[in-house]
């Protein structure tokens, strides 16, 4: 396996967390991945806001991870949000109907802003 | 001299020369030389000072001497060794002019050669020869001996080979005509051994006669088998016969020719490379990729620092899986490319690579990116669900496009592994943690092109990915 092209950090904006996502998503990320996600979870925030603005590559594998950060939300009871997807993965998160899980945002300003005004959030 | 008595006509010789002393020269117990001296000037006998002084300039003289032939010694050394270096490269030069500057290009045949002389240069030699009809000549020849003579052999046994080539059809007639042509001019103890068979790369039917040379392997299905047709090396007799066969080669099969300096090969033990083993690595692969399974276990078995015995010369061709489909569905289909890879994880990004690579004459849009990740779900499942990531084994790709559709197909050798159906992936479950959130690779392939096909035999999956296109060769 090659060294992994994929790595994870997490910030904090008007009471988001959000996770940059660098590199390719896919079976390499899992680490990394999932420890930013239970960073940003320890901050006790509401939502979390995946930014797939430096991601170039996502497969099976990688959506799985995706799948298994929104089933933990889920019982933690946070949202998950996206925003700078390419349009070609934007198109994959709608026919896998992740979209359907993660409201996706063009880019990180929207995102956080909707957060601010408290419409996001169940 | 005068004091001796001895019946020599050495001494004569050196009397009638009018030498009056002679004082041997020694070096190491070893007779080096004479100094011969003339009578003195004063007309006196030489005095014992005289001789005891000349004695003195024989002990330092003699080693100078000594010096001075082995250094005249070597320097006829080198420049014979210089001669036969200079011979070699002659020989060396000729070889290489008289071998093919490219390969041939044959749509659905993957073509590949190597040659490599071993230091004293052997005589092998193989061509290819453009034939009407759209047919190639594929030659592969080896001439007993070494250097000069055998390069000048094998340079003529090509010309005579190319210009009968052209003239006769059938490789028997060939080989035959070759031989009477050779037979008068061929120096005595001089042979040559030859294949040659005649492919029709459309069909795959390949016809061969072989004049001794070593028996070519065709990786089927069934494994590998030998293409045997008997006769006698060209050179040794005129009015041989040449038993000619034929052999067809289906889609996906291999064909490899190959000279005495690979399967004869010694190690340091005196082990013999052998033909089993040569046979047994065409299961591995084809074309380039077999050539290179060849001379990576060649040199495991050598081991370093070998000095290769012989000529290494190797021909292989493999004819695209998708073959068939090109010869029978279009007439205009073409293979883009075909290739594999090691079942390693990650190479399924040396396949998107690859692919995107070779579709970019085709504008495909926004499909392009669907393609890439179809082709890397496919891929990634063959590397791991059929071929177990096991590296030994390969992934084959081809590319074949035609003006309506696109068709990218991938092949393991998982075959005895049932491939599932394309199920529409539970989110909700998944979700609730009631399943595993894995599970998407062929619901994504399926949703990403226009129609996806899937293929198995007892050894080997293949799933086949379509994407229509207009009829410009655009993306519909």
């Amino acid at each position: 396996m090659p060294a992994s092209r994929f790595d994870a950090s997490v910030r904090r904006q008007a009471g988001v967390a959000i996770i940059d996502l660098t590199g390719e998503i896919d079976a390499g990320a899992e680490e990394s991945l999932n420890g930013a996600y239970d960073q940003a979870a320890g901050d006790g925030v509401g939502t979390i806001l995946l930014n797939f603005g430096d991601v170039d590559y996502i497969n099976s594998t990688g959506i799985a991870l995706i799948v298994g950060i929104l089933a933990k939300a889920r019982k933690d009871q946070r949202s998950i949000t996206a925003c700078g997807l390419a349009d070609h993965y934007r198109e994959i998160f709608e026919i896998t109907r992740l979209s359907d899980f993660m409201q996706i945002f063009p880019d990180e300003a929207s995102a956080v802003g909707d957060v601010t005004l408290g419409t996001t959030g169940r | 001299m005068e004091a001796l008595e001895l019946d020599s006509p050495a001494l004569e010789g050196l009397r009638a020369a009018g030498v009056k002393l002679v004082v041997p020269l020694v070096s190491q117990g070893e007779l080096i030389g004479l100094l011969n001296l003339g009578p003195r000037l004063s007309e006196q006998a030489y005095s014992s000072d005289d001789r005891k002084l000349l004695d003195n300039l024989a002990a330092q003289a003699a080693p100078a001497v000594r010096v001075g032939q082995l250094v005249r010694e070597q320097e006829v050394e080198v420049r014979q060794r210089e001669r036969l270096e200079q011979e070699l490269e002659v020989a060396r030069l000729i070889q290489q002019n008289f071998l093919p500057k490219e390969l041939p290009d044959l749509p659905g045949w993957q073509v590949a050669a190597f040659y490599r002389p071993a230091r004293a240069v052997g005589g092998d030699f193989y061509d290819f020869i453009e034939l009407p009809e759209e047919r190639v000549g594929i030659v592969c020849g080896d001439v007993t001996d070494k250097g000069v003579p055998a390069a000048m052999v094998m340079a003529a046994t090509r010309s005579v080979l190319r210009a009968t080539a052209l003239r006769l059809s059938s490789p028997g007639e060939v080989l035959a005509q070759v031989n009477d042509l050779l037979c008068p001019d061929i120096p005595p103890k001089m042979f040559v051994t030859c294949l040659y068979g005649v492919l029709e790369p459309e069909t795959g039917r390949f016809r061969y006669a072989n004049a001794g040379h070593n028996v070519p392997y065709v990786h089927t299905d069934a494994g590998v088998v030998e293409l045997r047709a008997t006769g006698m090396p060209l050179g040794l007799m005129p009015g041989m016969a040449y038993e000619e066969k034929e052999a067809v080669l289906e889609p996906g099969e291999s064909v490899l020719l190959h000279s005495d300096g690979i399967a004869e090969a010694h190690n340091d033990r005196r082990e013999m490379f052998g033909f089993p083993r040569l046979a047994r690595l065409m299961e591995n692969g084809g074309g380039s990729r077999l050539i290179d399974l060849v001379l990576t276990e060649l040199d495991g078995f050598t081991g370093t620092g070998w000095e290769q015995e012989d000529d290494i010369t190797l021909v292989a061709l493999q004819r695209s899986a998708g073959a068939g489909i090109v010869a029978s569905a279009n007439g205009a289909a073409r293979v883009l490319v075909e290739f594999t890879v090691p079942s390693e994880p990650g190479n399924e990004r040396l396949v998107i690579a690859q692919v995107a690579e070779a579709v970019q004459e085709i504008d495909l849009g926004d499909r392009l990116e669907r393609l890439k990740t179809a082709v890397a779900e496919a891929a990634m499942n063959a590397i791991e669900h059929g071929n177990q990531n096991r590296p030994e084994l390969d992934v084959a790709v081809s590319v074949v496009a035609s003006d309506t559709e696109l068709r990218v197909r991938i092949t393991d050798q998982g075959g005895d592994r049932p491939i599932p159906e394309a199920e529409t992936p539970d989110l909700e479950a998944k979700l609730e943690g009631l399943q595993k959130p894995r599970g998407w690779g062929l619901f994504l392939i399926k949703n990403m092109v226009d129609e996806l096909n899937v293929s198995s035999d007892e050894t080997h999956h293949t799933v086949e990915l379509i994407l229509h296109l207009k009829g410009d060769g655009s993306a519909s």
